[in-house]
Parts: C-alpha cells; structure tokens; sequence
C-alpha cells in the first residue's frame, strides 16, 4: 500500500508501532488508513485477545495513541482518528 | 534489540568475563546460559575442553524505554538524542533535537500521551515499576516554573479578594506542582475537584468575606 502523502505512512508505522509494543501477540496488528478530504481514519486491528490492551481501562490507551498520532498528522492539516477495529 | 554473545574461556566464569567485557556490561545485566562445562581431561592433556557460555544482555527497563522513544522519532523522521538519568522519582528521558515542539503538543498532550504509553509498555517487559518520566527540551522544567508562578498569582488573587480561585484542568503531576507551591504559601490551602480528565486545582483562601461562596476562575499564562 503506498501512501499518498509522507504524513500518513509516518502516523500509520507509529500507530503500528504503538500497538506492537503493547499486545501479546504483535504479528496480529495491522494499521489501515481511511482517507476523507478532511479526516484520516486510522483502523488498527489487533489480535482479538489484545483488543483491551490496545484501549485500557476507560479508552485511556487508545486516546493516548489518538493523541500521539495526531502529532504525527498535524503537519498535514487532517484531523486523525484511531479506531480499533 | 537483544544482545547476545557466546564465549569460550577455561573455565565458565572466566568465559562469562571475557563477555562481559566485549559486550560492556556488568554481571547485573545479562543472564547466562551454560552450553558447555569444562572438561579438565586425563592428565590435563587429553580432551580438555573450554566452557563455553551464552551470555545475553537483559533489556533494562531505561534501555526499553530508550528504543522506545528512538523508534517514535524514526516513525517521524525528527533526529533525536536521548540522554537516560537515573533519579529518586524515577528513570528520566531528556530528549533533544532540531524542532522537535511536535513530541511536545498543546500543553504537553504529546509528551503525556507518549510517557504514559511508554510507561504501560515497559510494564509489559520489566518487572520493575520505576515511573519513566520523559522531558522534550526542557519543557517539564519550564513548566514546573510556569505552574509556580501561576500558583503564586493565583494565591494572591485568593487572598486579596477571600475567593476561591480554580485553575484550568491538569494532569495529576502538574496539580501535585501545584499543591506543593501552594503549601509554601501562607493564608491558602489548595484541593482539588472535578473528575479526570478535567480534574482542577482550587486555591482556597483562609480568610473568606460574608456572603455567597463564589469561585473564580483563573487564567493560564
């Protein structure tokens, strides 16, 4: 998959990374992007038994990595969304 | 990264130093596995043999956190150095680099976001329960000054006008800043209130005039 712009494939390996070093099993985890004129949707996909890993208690570890990801995509003006999937 | 090395030496702990030493750790960071014990032979002639040893380092907890930070800034091209420090209150990460304000966010949200990350990932590997605490450019530095000289004024205000005067929301270390300042102080007491994440310090005077209990809200610098 390439991506059109350098911003995504940056958001999408550091969510990537992200869930990587948070699961059991990180072979399972894939990032796939959504791209709206306005928005990108980052959908993560993990290992069924990893999924409250990636969100923690109350979402706190995926807004977390909403919040790092959208570093990683404030240069290119879009808001940034993570959903697990 | 895991570091690993096999050795050969005469007997299993001169085979384990000459590891150590190649791979410039102390004894405290690695784990040993024996593959071979040595053998003295008939007469020490015949069928000697080396022990030999795999040595491995053990990912530290500072080391883990370290990478952590590194790949984060590869994923987004920024060069970085980190500097590691071990302190009373935990193991601290100061990083730096060219135009790095990114890792940092509005108000430190980034630079939050990424140690509680980090601090939940190293769990999963050490067993070691030292907080990781990272800095970007100086940025906690500069806003444990900020915060007290927020607090100072804000105590003033509370003071001079008997109101309690609430500050914006804050993350549960910037508020403890916050308190201990305040504890410095004479004629205020400081608490908290509201439910995270919007949980906020209120300075409360001691004096309070008659009348309606109103509180003010103050504004960030």
């Amino acid at each position: 998959m390439s991506s059109p712009e350098p911003g995504l494939e940056a958001m999408r390996s550091l969510v990537a990374f992200l869930a990587r070093s948070l699961v059991d099993n990180p072979d399972a985890v894939e990032v796939r992007e959504v791209v709206r004129d306005d928005a990108v949707v980052l959908e993560l996909k993990v290992d069924p038994a990893d999924v409250g890993k990636v969100i923690g208690r109350q979402g706190r570890v995926v807004r977390a990595i909403r919040t790092v990801a959208r570093a990683a995509g404030a240069r290119g003006g879009r808001r940034v969304e993570v959903d697990v999937v | 990264m895991v570091r690993s090395l096999e050795m050969t030496g005469a007997t299993v702990e001169d085979a384990v130093a000459a590891a150590l030493a190649q791979l410039g750790v102390s004894r405290n960071d690695v784990d040993v596995e024996v593959l071979e014990e040595p053998a003295r032979g008939l007469f020490g002639l015949f069928g000697q043999r080396d022990a030999r040893v795999r040595v491995t380092v053990r990912q530290t907890r500072a080391g883990f956190a370290r990478e952590f930070i590194e790949e984060v800034a590869r994923c987004l091209d920024l060069p970085v150095s980190v500097k590691v420090s071990q302190q009373e209150d935990g193991i601290h990460l100061d990083v730096t680099g060219y135009n790095i304000g990114l890792l940092i966010g509005r108000r430190g949200a980034t630079l939050n976001a990424l140690q509680y990350l980090v601090n939940v990932a190293a769990n999963r590997v050490s067993d070691e329960r030292k907080p990781i605490i990272i800095d970007v450019e100086g940025y906690r530095q500069r806003r444990v000054q900020a915060l007290e000289s927020l607090a100072r004024r804000a105590a003033q205000r509370a003071r001079r006008t008997g109101t309690r005067v609430a500050l914006e929301p804050m993350t549960a270390a910037e508020r403890r800043i916050v308190h201990l300042a305040v504890q410095r102080m004479g004629g205020v007491s400081s608490e908290s209130q509201g439910e995270e994440p919007f949980r906020r310090v209120v300075i409360v005077p001691h004096q309070r005039p008659a009348g309606p209990r109103r509180t003010h809200r103050a504004r960030q610098p």
